[in-house]
């Protein structure tokens, strides 16, 4: 018995320095390393409601009408197709408007709102748009359609919702939200669409130039080309991504990316899209796991029984 | 030539060729292990195993590696990771056997420092273990360059340039060493061939040599007894094995080790399923990118102790300081002058020499990690630094004047 206290002893011992190494290397370290961010969760609570109640059909009117975002964005989910393609989009623009057929759920309404009045606040790049000295962003602001804005907005707003569709893939969510800017290689997604196989050798190099042209497009207008984020989910922790992509300017002062807006659903889909290609292994983790775990926990149950067996008389 | 009978069955055949009944005897029936031991003697075992865990995965994982700048980081974290069943498991295996290994590499080393392991005849125990110690960083370091992530391109920078030896400018070193200006196909192709031949023959050399080096000595016990191994022999094969001192090595003395390495399997496989990242550092799954140095710059946690001897000082004392702190282990059986083989707690001054030193490390390790420019770590480094070289200066005189048991 005797020995077997002073086993368990130092097994405490060694066991308190294995954990304490743990802590100064890991917890410790990361948490001196990292400047620390507070999230709101994807509230957006320095966006106001306007408290107005959308009316869905006027919001189509002016969706496709005075508001002016079919005129460059596609809407598949009302059969209007995109009016230029992605390279084209890119050349104009910098960068591809997204389809705004999941926008209503991806999205936060609080931040849709904002982003019709002034897309440059919204998307917090102010810091590279400004008006007053002639750097315009992109997208158009929305200055009424000659009725009561707020309402006209919280219009759109809820016609955009009424579109959404109740169940996106995680696909849908990442492509709607990221793709334009980040490719996936894991997910075999580029800027401008899937990856997709070719017959002939030309082909494949005419789209990959295509490709290329993009990107060249998007490093003129972002400063840099956008990591692709295949294995984002392994590069960073989860709260830094969870941060970051509530707001960007909180990890990263003066990037260019833009502050998505995602609702906190969006955030969600499209986190676990970014696990499925950065982290695919984690389903087949957690079935597997414990039947090695119970093995060895038997094995040892075994080999402990061998070991009595083998010191008996010895003491 | 060797006269041969007919051999009556297949264990006659081997022996009258190899004398596997002499070897089998010498290495495991009557290779006496004293029986006043604790569960830290099961660590040379545990290492051994982990190393066999390390082969059998390196090997899978060697099928699917491509060692080329511009496909390496897909294959690991692509091909291995997705496509190639059970890839994950084998990289998940080999990357936390990488760093477990390190942390029982270390619980073996300290366990030999506290019971007094390496005099009066051990001393080539502590050194060929204290050369695997060596193999094992250069294997862990030539390994961690492989996946081509940010770490190990900077990092691999970072400790080549080393070798420039501050103030002498070797930089001609510095290209031999990697084949190029910067880290790149060349530098990347030979650290391959270290990491998967080279290293693991010489580590594999330097295992057989160790436990050479343990057979004549036979190992220490918890109180440093000093055995009468013919006396304790013949009582245990006379059947009197509750008043003989050892145990053989097979089957008792591996019934233990076996039972206590299913415990540290267990430990290891919830790290490999559920605890996996400590292991593998989030930095390298960025992909390598030689015009964008990471914020911060940090080796593995088992380097970050030497790393904090080197940040301290100027580039010169520091370059110094790390060599000496690389090689300083090799000189403990010679620097600890006391004849006394015994567990620290009765060897006097040598009981604080030991805590100190293991908290020190301790302390350096931490600090190894956190950013220079914090003035207050920076001073903790750079007094614990200066304590562990104080700590060797002292080691030879508080160890002649202890009192001899
Ligand atoms: C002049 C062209 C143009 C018009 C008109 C326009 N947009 Fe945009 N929109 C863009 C561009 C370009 C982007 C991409 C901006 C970026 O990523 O930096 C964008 C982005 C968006 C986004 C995604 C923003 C995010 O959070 O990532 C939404 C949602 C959106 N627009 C909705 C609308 C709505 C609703 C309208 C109509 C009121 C509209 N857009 C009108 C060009 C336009
Ligand atoms: C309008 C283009 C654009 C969109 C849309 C965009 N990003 Fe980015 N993103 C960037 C740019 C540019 C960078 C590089 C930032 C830098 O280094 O300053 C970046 C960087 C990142 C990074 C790396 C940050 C780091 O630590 O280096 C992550 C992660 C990221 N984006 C995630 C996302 C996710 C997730 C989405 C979709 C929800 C998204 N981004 C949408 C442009 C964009
Ligand atoms: C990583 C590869 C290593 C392996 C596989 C290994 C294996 C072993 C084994 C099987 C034993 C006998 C059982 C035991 O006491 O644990 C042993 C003993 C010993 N090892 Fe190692 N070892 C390794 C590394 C080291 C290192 C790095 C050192 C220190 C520098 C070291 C120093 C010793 C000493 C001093 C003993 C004797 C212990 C005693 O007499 O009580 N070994 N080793």
């Amino acid at each position: 018995m005797n020995k077997i206290n002073k086993e368990l002893q130092i097994l405490g011992v060694v066991a308190f320095f294995t954990l304490f190494l743990y802590w100064g290397v890991e917890p410790f370290a990361h948490s001196q390393m990292h400047k620390h961010v507070e999230g709101e969760g994807f509230a957006y609570s320095e966006f106001k409601a306007s408290g107005k109640k959308g009316n869905v059909e006027n919001g189509k009117v002016l969706v496709t009408g005075a508001g002016a975002c079919t005129g460059c964005h596609g809407i598949k989910a009302i059969n209007s197709p995109a009016p230029m393609d992605a390279s084209m989009s890119g050349a104009s623009y910098g960068v591809n408007p997204p389809d705004l057929s999941t926008a209503g759920a991806l999205y936060n309404a609080k931040f849709l709102a904002e982003l019709i009045k002034n897309p440059a606040h919204a998307l917090k790049v102010e810091h590279k748009f400004d008006p007053a000295k002639g750097k315009m962003h992109p997208m158009a602001q929305f200055y009424g359609a000659g009725g009561d804005m707020d309402q006209e907005i919280a219009d759109m707003v809820a016609f955009l919702k009424s579109i959404a569709p109740k169940e996106m893939t995680n696909k849908e969510a990442y492509v709607d939200a990221c793709s334009r800017c980040h490719a996936n290689r894991y997910g075999k997604l580029t800027q401008i669409g899937e990856t997709t196989k070719f017959k002939y050798k030309k082909d494949e190099l005419a789209h990959q130039i295509k490709v290329l042209d993009y990107q060249d497009s998007l490093k003129k207008y972002m400063g840099k080309l956008p990591p692709d984020l295949s294995i984002i989910i392994r590069a960073r922790s989860e709260h830094f991504l969870e941060t970051f992509i509530e707001n960007p300017q909180s990890q990263l002062v003066g990037t260019s990316m833009p502050a998505v807006g995602l609702s906190h659903e969006g955030f969600e889909k499209v986190i676990a899209y970014l696990g499925e290609t950065g982290d695919p292994s984690k389903p087949a983790r957690g079935e597997l796991g414990p039947w090695v775990i119970i093995f060895f926990v038997v094995f040892s149950g075994l080999a402990f029984l061998w070991k009595k067996e083998k010191w008996r008389g010895h003491h | 030539m060797a006269h041969f009978e007919k051999a009556n069955s297949v264990g006659e055949w081997f022996d009258q060729r190899l004398a596997i009944n002499t070897l089998k005897r010498v290495l495991a029936f009557e290779y006496w292990i004293p029986k006043n031991i604790n569960f830290l003697w099961a660590m040379g075992m545990v290492l051994a195993a982990t190393f066999g865990m390390l082969v059998v995965s390196g090997i899978f994982l060697l099928m699917y590696y491509q060692p080329n700048v511009d496909l390496a980081f897909d294959s690991v974290n692509y091909t291995i990771m997705t496509e190639v069943g059970y890839g994950w498991l084998w990289r998940h295996i080999h990357g936390v056997g990488a760093s477990v290994v390190f942390l029982i590499i270390y619980i073996h080393m300290f366990t030999g420092i506290y019971y007094g392991s390496y005099k009066k005849g051990r001393e080539l125990i502590w050194l060929s273990g204290m050369g695997l110690f060596v193999a094992f960083s250069a294997e862990a370091f030539s390994g961690y360059m492989l996946p081509w992530g940010q770490m190990s391109y900077w990092a691999g920078m970072v400790i080549t340039n080393l070798f420039s030896g501050g103030s002498l400018e070797a930089y001609g070193l510095v290209e031999w060493i990697r084949g190029d200006y910067v880290p790149a196909q060349a530098f990347l192709t030979r650290f391959f061939m270290l990491h998967v031949l080279l290293l693991p023959l010489v580590i594999i050399g330097l295992i057989v040599l160790h436990f050479g080096t343990l057979r004549i000595p036979h190992v220490n016990n918890q109180d440093g007894e000093d055995i009468d191994y013919e006396e304790a022999a013949r009582l245990y094969k006379e059947g009197n094995v509750k008043d003989s001192k050892v145990i053989p090595f097979q089957p008792v003395f591996l019934a233990k080790d076996i039972f206590v390495m299913g415990v540290y399997f267990i430990l290891f496989f919830y790290l490999v399923f559920y605890h996996f990242e400590f292991a593998m550092d989030p930095v390298n799954f960025d992909p390598a990118d030689g015009l964008k140095t990471p914020a911060h710059i940090y080796p593995e946690w088992y380097f970050l102790w030497s790393y904090e001897i080197l940040r301290p000082f100027s580039k010169d004392l520091g370059l110094i300081a790390f060599a000496i702190a690389q090689v300083i282990f090799f000189a403990l059986p010679f620097l600890d002058k006391s004849p006394n083989v015994a567990p620290a707690s009765k060897r006097g001054l040598f009981k604080f020499w030991f805590w100190a030193m293991l908290i020190d490390v301790l302390v350096l390790t931490f600090m190894g990690k956190l950013p220079p420019t914090d003035a207050l770590f920076a001073n903790i480094g750079l007094i614990s630094a200066l304590v562990f070289f104080a700590l060797w200066i002292a080691l030879p005189f508080i160890t002649k004047i202890e009192k001899k048991l």
